[in-house]
């Protein structure tokens, strides 16, 4: 099942297209980086912090590839300069997919810290957000893609534990 | 030298290449000594020059040259390891070293004083890593160009700024003809 899903994320990221993927990794999210490693489809840069990834997600996208950045939701806070800057000024679009550490289930009481801020962040920094809770919420990604690619802008898809079958 | 100095020099050689520029006064320059659709120009987010290059050279297959400084990689020490193991034979990082953040009022950086930039760059696996003085820079990065191979070129130059108008162009402009410029 949980192998399932992984797939199930990947195969919508290449049906629309997105063959640049730069990853900081979560626990969470290890099964969906693995996928995106195997798949040839796609090229995977793992990168050592996540606004550094948004700028190689820039460069890719000027070249003339889509892409994706999948990250921890704590990046929020290291990113909001490049965000603001770097995507959001210069319209490029940006699907990020994000663990969002922190809610119900949640192991780590440090991650609860951030989790409180994630919502309001994006929300401040006007990112249209998706909240994936239920299994059944991935069904909405493939059109969380495209509405990306359409609108040039960078988009949050919030990924929970509950989402991801717990820990 | 210094950087605008080294800059004129260079617009030959840049001007027929794609090339992502630093925030601040690294831009301000180049734009006022030879614009070019094929500029990219950063107005905001100090450090990621090294990675829009990198991520634009994987993606495509024109030679790309990154204007970085040694304070904006310094801000942004975690690009040198991604490049390294991400090689891209049509990528040029070119940092003007001139061991000081120009653009906030030449304050020194740690490149200027202990920190080898080239040395952080080899010790991260860059395999072709050249320093040079401000005046070889155009001999070679013209060797790096015809090389082929992913060079790391730190140019040694003193601290200074030309006083250059800021940047009006809308971003969405620079970023739309640098697009164009890219698929042409």
């Amino acid at each position: 099942m949980q192998e399932d899903i992984n797939k199930r994320i990947v195969d919508d990221f290449v049906a629309n297209d997105v063959s640049f993927v730069t990853t900081v990794p979560c626990k969470q999210l290890a099964g969906v980086i693995d996928e995106i490693d195997a798949r040839k489809d796609i090229h995977h840069i793992p990168s050592n912090k996540e606004d550094e990834g948004m700028g190689l997600c820039a460069g890719a996208f000027m070249g003339g590839k889509r892409p994706a950045i999948i990250m921890q939701n704590t990046a929020i806070g290291v990113t909001i300069n490049t965000l603001a800057t770097l995507t959001q000024y210069y319209r490029m679009p940006l699907p990020m997919l994000i663990s969002y550490r922190g809610e119900l289930g949640e192991p780590v009481a440090c991650q609860v810290e951030m989790a409180v801020h994630t919502k309001a962040l994006l929300a401040q920094l006007h990112i249209p957000t998706y909240h994936f809770h239920h299994r059944d919420d991935v069904e909405e990604l493939d059109k969380i893609i495209k509405y990306t690619f359409m609108c040039n802008k960078p988009v949050a898809i919030l990924t929970d534990a509950s989402f991801w079958g717990g820990y | 030298m210094i950087r605008s100095e080294i800059l004129k020099e260079i617009a030959p050689i840049l001007r027929d290449q794609l090339v992502v520029c630093n925030i601040g006064i690294p831009s301000q320059e180049l734009h006022a000594i030879d614009d070019q659709p094929s500029n990219f120009y950063m107005l905001g987010t100090m450090g990621l020059a090294s990675s829009i290059g990198l991520g634009l050279a994987l993606s495509q297959s024109k030679p790309v040259i990154a204007i970085d400084g040694d304070g904006s990689v310094l801000t942004n020490l975690g690009t040198l390891p991604t490049i390294a193991n991400n090689p891209a034979g049509n990528f040029i990082l070119l940092i003007i070293d001139n061991g000081s953040y120009g653009s906030t009022g030449d304050q020194p950086t740690y490149a200027g004083r202990k920190t080898s930039l080239a040395k952080v760059a080899e010790a991260c696996g860059c395999e072709t890593v050249v320093e040079c003085a401000a005046e070889d820079t155009g001999r070679v990065l013209q060797e790096a160009l015809d090389s082929g191979e992913m060079t790391i070129i730190v140019c040694k130059c003193e601290s200074g700024n030309a006083k250059m108008p800021v940047i009006t162009m809308d971003p969405v402009v620079i970023r739309d003809r640098f697009m164009k410029a890219v698929s042409a």
